[in-house]
């Protein structure tokens, strides 16, 4: 069984830090179509829609009729390791650095075998297991065999680890303190073990709601960081930026018009400032050092998050301008994702539909309660997921776009 | 009954080896342009009477077989790229087999080889197959070994066999391959050296892994009448089997296309494996030996280790197998250790060994296998050799 990670000492500053080397990333195109589920957590394999047939690794067509008209289906991942290696030498530096790693063949239904990671939990073959997807250190979709049932501590195996973003005793930066969502995800946090919690707070000036509660938490340390100050943003990251583990953009200016409702651009300027530029900022004092920092042992620089909006993918237009912020942000996530992907470092957008705050105070329910949104974040740090559509409308919405963006900018109008 | 035709007529001569290297700073062309050569000098014929050219390579890229042609200033009315990697021996000599029976072409010249820089072993395993960098390589970057060792695990677990097993094979092929001047390994192995030896990915350990190198094997093939003119000494071609993406449903692999095709290999040849007086497997990993000696009938399924533990295995004993030392201990120089064997057993049958002689040598069964495309090896063949 896992033995329970225990707290990494304090790191020695004479030592180098072992700079991170991408797992293989080279991928055919079709075999990304593993990656699409794997961004949130789900296993899809390619199924004819023709006979019905499951196949692994991925096709241009289906090996038992020659179709071309393959689905990507979700699967149970249910199946049987039928033979493990332990590899001691790899030919890739990654795994050389990590050695040694385990690996399995495993036999899923319908005549599939898949080459996977294999969870240290796992009995010797013939053993019962499951199959996930997960995203590597690549940002790369690779398979994983976990044990049958779950195990004790199972969260803190090497090669889990080096899968998810898990918190526990890792350093967090959470940008702004003073909403109810940066209030939730600091006590999300504490329960997931994470030690420090840096706190943001853009006016140390008020005492806001809550303040005195976060105070108490030993975790916590409060740091005047305003993202819309390029001087605070490097004061700040000139203090932490070199320990921070995990950082969590969660600051946002959100007003509620379109276009006509508010004449002027001073509304929407406020948005794009915290929004847009707000990420911009973070992402330039703070990026150079998580990047740094991304196989950093067991404790390494692992994610960045971005609190966006579900409404980034297609503009709401009774909260237009805010919108097209968290539209500019959604971009420019991608460009921060790329730019971290060879380091390790994942770049974790959230896109929840209507938070239940004082702006959306018009809006009807379903409405996402801040508690459940921080846990929404949490859960995709610990299982390293990195697309997330928290709560009943972001999933409404993202099915309604897939299917037809069309309709949805025409539904999206007529709320 | 088969209804293939003989190869009555056609016969295989002049076994050729550039002398393996660790690392070459040469391209595969000069390897295979030496073996050429070779073929050309220890022949006696002219390099302008070779009408057919089939080429094996891994590292001839962007070229193949034609711009080679080029490149070597050889002109054929004939020629063949073969990439089958450890089955090119079996595979090359079947098609130029028929080639010069049906007359396409009078003398062809097999010849298989890679070079062998520093990384190109890890570009070419990274790279080997779309379905092994989709799918194997980022799990782990094993490389064969990995893949290898998960066939080796199945099979233990499933037939019982042994570390002593494998190492048995070893052993009695590096005694072989002492007297082979260009192995890459020249210092005798033991039992208790080889269990000693450190695991690379459980459960392969270092000496059940071949060494990657550059190096070239050839051979002719042409017409007895052809043979005799140049007085070179041949063998025979009694039979050949080729099978390829067989037992798609096994769930690991633990037999190979062999088994499907056996009785025709046997049955075309008039002969029975008792029959045999030596045979060389593809010896890349030592599990894969006890596959063949199933497949191909020497044992039934689950008692080559048995059969093992029975037997002495070196070129002196009682089941001579790997005569020259095999990839495990001679080197693996890419798509020649698809040759390798081939080339020995010429050799053997024509009293031409550069190593040891197996005892009055009358019938050899060399064997491919080749290409791990994904988690099993997908090509086999097979064929049986006759002295004159």
């Amino acid at each position: 069984m896992t033995a329970p990670l225990q707290k990494p000492k304090r790191k020695n500053p004479i030592l180098r830090t072992r700079l991170p080397v991408p797992p293989p990333s080279a991928r055919s195109r079709y075999a990304l179509g593993l990656l699409r589920g794997a961004a949130q957590g789900r296993l899809e394999l390619q199924v004819c829609r023709d006979c019905g047939t499951v196949q692994y690794p991925p096709r241009e067509v289906c090996r038992r009729c020659l179709s071309d008209r393959l689905d990507w289906k979700p699967q149970a991942g249910d199946g049987e390791l039928v033979s493990e290696t332990l590899i001691r030498h790899s030919l890739e530096l990654f795994f050389r650095e990590r050695a040694p790693w385990r690996t399995g063949l495993v036999r899923l239904p319908g005549d599939v075998t898949v080459v996977a990671h294999v969870h240290s939990d796992v009995p010797r073959p013939p053993a019962k297991v499951r199959v996930r997807a997960h995203l590597d250190r690549a940002g790369q979709a690779v398979l994983v065999a976990l044990p049958e049932h779950d195990t004790p501590n199972m969260a803190d195996d090497r090669i889990m680890r080096e899968m998810t973003c898990d918190p526990k005793f890792r350093k967090v930066l959470v940008t702004d303190g003073k909403t109810a969502v940066g209030q939730a995800l600091v006590k999300a946090l504490v329960n997931a073990g994470a030690d420090p919690i840096w706190v943001g707070n853009a006016e140390p000036w008020k005492n806001f709601p809550g303040f005195d509660e976060l105070k108490k938490i030993p975790q916590v340390t409060l740091l005047n960081l305003d993202v819309t100050d390029q001087r605070s943003v490097r004061e700040i990251a000139g203090e932490v930026a070199g320990r921070v583990d995990i950082v969590i953009n969660n600051a946002e200016v959100h007003r509620t018009y379109g276009i006509s409702a508010r004449y002027g651009t001073d509304a929407a300027r406020a948005e794009m400032d915290v929004n847009y530029f707000g990420l911009l900022r973070l992402a330039q004092e703070f990026g150079p050092a998580l990047k740094a920092r991304g196989a950093d042992g067991v404790n390494s620089a692992v994610a960045w998050v971005n609190l966006l909006s579900i409404y980034a993918l297609s503009n709401y237009p009774p909260h237009g301008t805010f919108s097209a912020s968290k539209a500019a942000a959604h971009s420019l996530a991608q460009c921060l994702r790329a730019e971290m992907r060879p380091t390790g470092v994942r770049v974790i957008n959230v896109y929840p539909g209507p938070i239940d705050d004082e702006w959306n105070q018009l809006l009807l329910p379903p409405k996402l309660a801040p508690a459940g949104l921080a846990t929404a974040i949490v859960n995709a740090l610990k299982a390293g997921t990195e697309d997330v559509y928290p709560g009943d409308v972001a999933q409404d919405w993202l099915a309604r776009w897939r299917e037809n963006p069309k309709a949805l900018e025409l539904e999206a109008a007529n709320p | 009954m088969s209804r293939r035709a003989s190869y009555d007529g056609v016969v295989v001569t002049t076994p050729v080896t550039i002398p393996y290297v660790r690392f070459s700073i040469r391209a595969a062309h000069w390897w295979i342009g030496r073996a050429l050569g070779e073929l050309v000098k220890q022949s006696g014929i002219a390099k302008e009477r070779i009408d057919g050219f089939c080429v094996s390579s891994f590292t001839l890229a962007p070229d193949t077989a034609i711009g080679l042609s080029e490149h070597l200033g050889l002109s054929t009315r004939w020629l063949d790229f073969i990439p089958l990697g450890g089955n090119c021996g079996v595979a090359g000599l079947r098609r130029a087999a028929r080639a010069v029976q049906s007359g396409d072409a009078e003398i062809v010249a097999c010849v298989a080889g890679d070079t062998n820089a520093i990384d190109s072993f890890r570009q070419g395993t990274s790279n080997f197959s779309r379905f092994a960098r989709d799918a194997v390589y980022p799990i782990g970057a094993g490389g064969p070994n990995q893949s290898f060792a998960f066939l080796t695990d199945y099979y233990m677990r499933t037939y019982g066999a042994e570390p002593a097993d494998f190492g048995k094979m070893c052993v009695a092929q590096r005694a072989n391959a002492l007297k082979i001047p260009w192995a890459m390994f020249k210092k005798p192995l033991t039992l208790e050296e080889y269990l000693a030896s450190r695991m690379i990915s459980d459960p392969v350990r270092l000496f059940d892994c071949v060494m990657p190198c550059a190096g070239a094997e050839g051979f002719l093939v042409m017409r007895r009448e052809a043979a005799e003119a140049a007085g070179l000494r041949y063998a025979r071609i009694l039979s050949t089997i080729e099978r390829h993406n067989a037992f798609q449903n096994d769930p690991v692999q633990f037999r190979g296309g062999w088994a499907v095709d056996r009785d025709e290999l046997y049955g075309q040849a008039g002969v029975k494996p008792d029959d045999i007086d030596f045979v060389e497997t593809y010896d890349d990993y030592p599990v894969i030996n006890l596959l063949q000696f199933e497949d191909l009938g020497f044992c039934a399924k689950g008692e080559a280790p048995a059969l093992v533990r029975a037997n002495t295995l070196t070129v002196d004993g009682s089941f001579p197998f790997n005569t020259s030392g095999g990839q495990l201990s001679v080197g693996q120089a890419g798509a020649a250790g698809g040759m390798l064997g081939m080339v020995e057993a010429i050799r053997q049958l024509t009293r031409q060994t550069v190593g040891g002689q197996v005892p009055d040598a009358k019938l050899g069964l060399v064997c491919g296998f080749g290409m791990i495309n994904y988690d099993r090896g997908l090509s086999s063949g097979a064929a049986i050799l006759a002295g004159a």
